[in-house]
């Protein structure tokens, strides 16, 4: 069975590669949604084609598979439409499966399964990542407004911090929120970073 | 305040939607609006096909296309709420516009002769042009198909028409994926600032008051919730009203100018939104005042006539097998039912009728209505042709199909 993962970010497709692998898929090609890449699908004849629902190249894939002669069978989203539960989790995680149509459910399902966990994973990923980004900006900012504070009124490192933190408390605030605010002042004052 | 979820693309005729949700008309009926803009017609087509949206701003051949089982997952789909009438532009390289009439005015107002200058500047290119469409079931994708076949260009066999989404479209004419392409704006208008492409056509010279996008629904939900429906529909006509203002202009474009709208510059879109077209960098606008319409003439009325001309087209073009059954499905998705059935108590215009021969009107017509006035615009097509619903047989029979 060949399956296609249409996919730009190389991060997702390999999570989802990876995956297809370990349950013993093996002929498995990741295209990029580049230049002409449905004409190299149609070429490559898959039974079934794998990719984000909210790629914009969607469009572009669905008009060659009506317009294809290449094609020698149908292919179409989730084929087999007796299962919604299966269909709307797929949905929900963001997975569009385009599937040749006579391909049995059974065939198809485990598949399906495997990308809807695959794409839930890297989305939760990409959150943890994102969190710990602004995680990161957050200590960065809060570190700058401590050295403001320890260089203009000689404070310690440990006393500059429990500052912002009781201010913070005090004003309903959140402490970078309240560093910011120190940075800007300063800032504007022409004080040293 | 009850919530709902709408779908749309980055598009300035998305406005009203936006406007209903920025300006508090939903609020004002106890709405909470939810917008989700997508970039591809197909993901927003499964949002609201496989429910994860109540509403959609769609193309209305694809509402009409799903509809009749064209467009993978078939469900029916209940469109009561014109979104826009017009706004779309075709716009092509400047190496290949160079063969047509070089004053943007008459090769704008003229497009019977500029779609003959396009026939012979397809002869004089290098290949084949490649015309990028947003998508085969769209109002852009037909009148295009109509206005070629005017001259003789079959499009199936003189043309490459490809499917881009619209915002797509200009970073596709940079790379030279594409040598033109017709879509709502602003992007032609990007294309056309870029330098990359100048003004060709403008939808609304090719049918003066095209059908463009639909507020859709699926018919099962729309039915299980009237009164929710109905709140909306009124605070979408507010919208509209207030879209419609010329004094409202420039805040509408600096509001769909935000991040999380059409992410354009607000001075672009303002070109739709004022009716002035500049065709090429740089260059005077061309006055197309009925560029863009979002409430005048009761746009947002759905005549299910425009419904059956999207079908004829369709049957035209060999993407359905015509028969009663289509026929009728068709027609039934516009719902001028609903329309009058939520916006009874309100001051909008409401038509006697649910039909109308579509250009026909050659001068401001004042028609039947119930309540308040209606002074239609000129509807015609630009081969002076008609569509009477009553006959769609007859008027499918009378385009010469160059096969």
């Amino acid at each position: 069975m060949r399956i296609v993962i249409i996919d730009d970010s190389g991060a997702r497709a390999t999570v989802l590669e990876e995956g297809l692998r370990d349950a013993g898929y093996d002929d498995i090609h990741v295209v990029p949604p580049r230049g002409a890449f449905v004409a190299r699908l149609e070429r490559m004849a898959p039974d079934v084609v794998l990719m984000d629902l909210g790629n914009p190249s969607r469009d572009a894939l669905e008009e060659m598979l009506i317009v294809s002669r290449a094609l020698a069978r149908p292919i179409a989203m989730f084929v087999d439409q007796s299962d919604d539960g299966m269909i709307g989790a797929a949905i929900d995680a963001g997975v569009s499966a385009y599937v040749v149509d006579g391909l049995r459910k059974e065939r198809v399902k485990p598949i399906l399964d495997l990308a809807i966990r695959r794409f839930n994973a890297f989305a939760r990923m990409q959150a943890e990542l994102d969190e710990a980004r602004t995680q990161l900006a957050d200590r960065k900012t809060i570190d700058r407004a401590k050295a403001i504070l320890m260089a203009t009124r000689g404070l310690s490192e440990p006393d500059a911090y429990a500052l912002l933190r009781s201010t913070a408390m005090n004003q309903g605030r959140k402490i970078v929120d309240v560093a910011a605010a120190l940075i800007t002042a300063s800032d504007l004052l022409g004080g040293t970073p | 305040m009850t919530p709902i979820r709408i779908a749309f693309l980055g598009l300035t005729d998305a406005a009203v939607l936006i406007a209903a949700r920025e300006r508090g008309f939903a609020g004002a009926q106890d709405i909470a609006l939810d917008l989700v803009r997508d970039t591809s017609w197909a993901t927003l087509r499964d949002r609201l096909v496989y429910g994860q949206v109540q509403a959609a701003h769609m193309l209305a051949p694809l509402a009409v296309a799903v509809t009749l089982g064209l467009s993978q997952q078939p469900a029916a789909l209940a469109a009561p709420y014109k979104l826009n009438v017009n706004g779309n532009l075709l716009v092509m390289a400047p190496d290949f516009a160079a063969a047509l009439e070089p004053e943007p005015a008459a090769r704008l107002n003229d497009p019977l002769a500029t779609a003959h200058d396009f026939a012979a500047a397809i002869g004089l290119h290098h290949r084949k042009p490649i015309i990028g469409v947003v998508h085969r079931f769209s109002s852009h994708a037909l009148i295009l198909r109509y206005w070629l076949a005017s001259a003789g260009i079959e499009p199936d066999r003189d043309v490459i028409l490809r499917v881009l989404p619209p915002s797509l479209m200009v970073e596709a004419m940079h790379s030279k994926e594409i040598d033109g392409f017709t879509a709502g704006e602003p992007w032609g208008s990007a294309a056309i600032a870029a330098g990359l492409a100048e003004a060709v056509a403008a939808g609304e010279r090719i049918w003066r008051r095209g059908v463009e996008k639909v507020l859709t629904f699926r018919q099962d939900w729309l039915e299980s919730n009237p009164d929710l429906v109905d709140r909306l529909l009124r605070a979408l006509a507010q919208a509209a009203v207030w879209c419609d203002d010329p004094a409202n202009r420039a805040e509408l474009a600096a509001l769909l100018a935000r991040q999380d709208y059409v992410d354009q510059p607000a001075e672009l879109i303002e070109r739709a939104l004022m009716g002035r077209i500049a065709a090429r960098a740089g260059e005077p606008p061309v006055d197309l005042l009925d560029f863009l319409l979002f409430a005048r003439e009761a746009t947002a009325f759905p005549w299910q006539s425009q419904a059956l001309w999207i079908y004829s087209q369709f049957v035209r073009w060999g993407m359905v097998e015509p028969g009663a059954d289509a026929q009728a499905r068709a027609a039934a998705v516009f719902r001028p039912d609903i329309y009058r059935r939520a916006l009874a108590d309100s001051d909008t215009p409401m038509p006697g009728a649910s039909m109308k021969v579509e250009g026909a009107v050659a001068a401001p017509l004042a028609i039947g209505a119930q309540r308040g006035s209606i002074t239609l615009g000129p509807d015609r097509f630009f081969d002076g042709r008609a569509f009477d619903p009553d006959r769609i047989a007859d008027y499918v029979a009378s385009f010469e199909v160059p096969r």
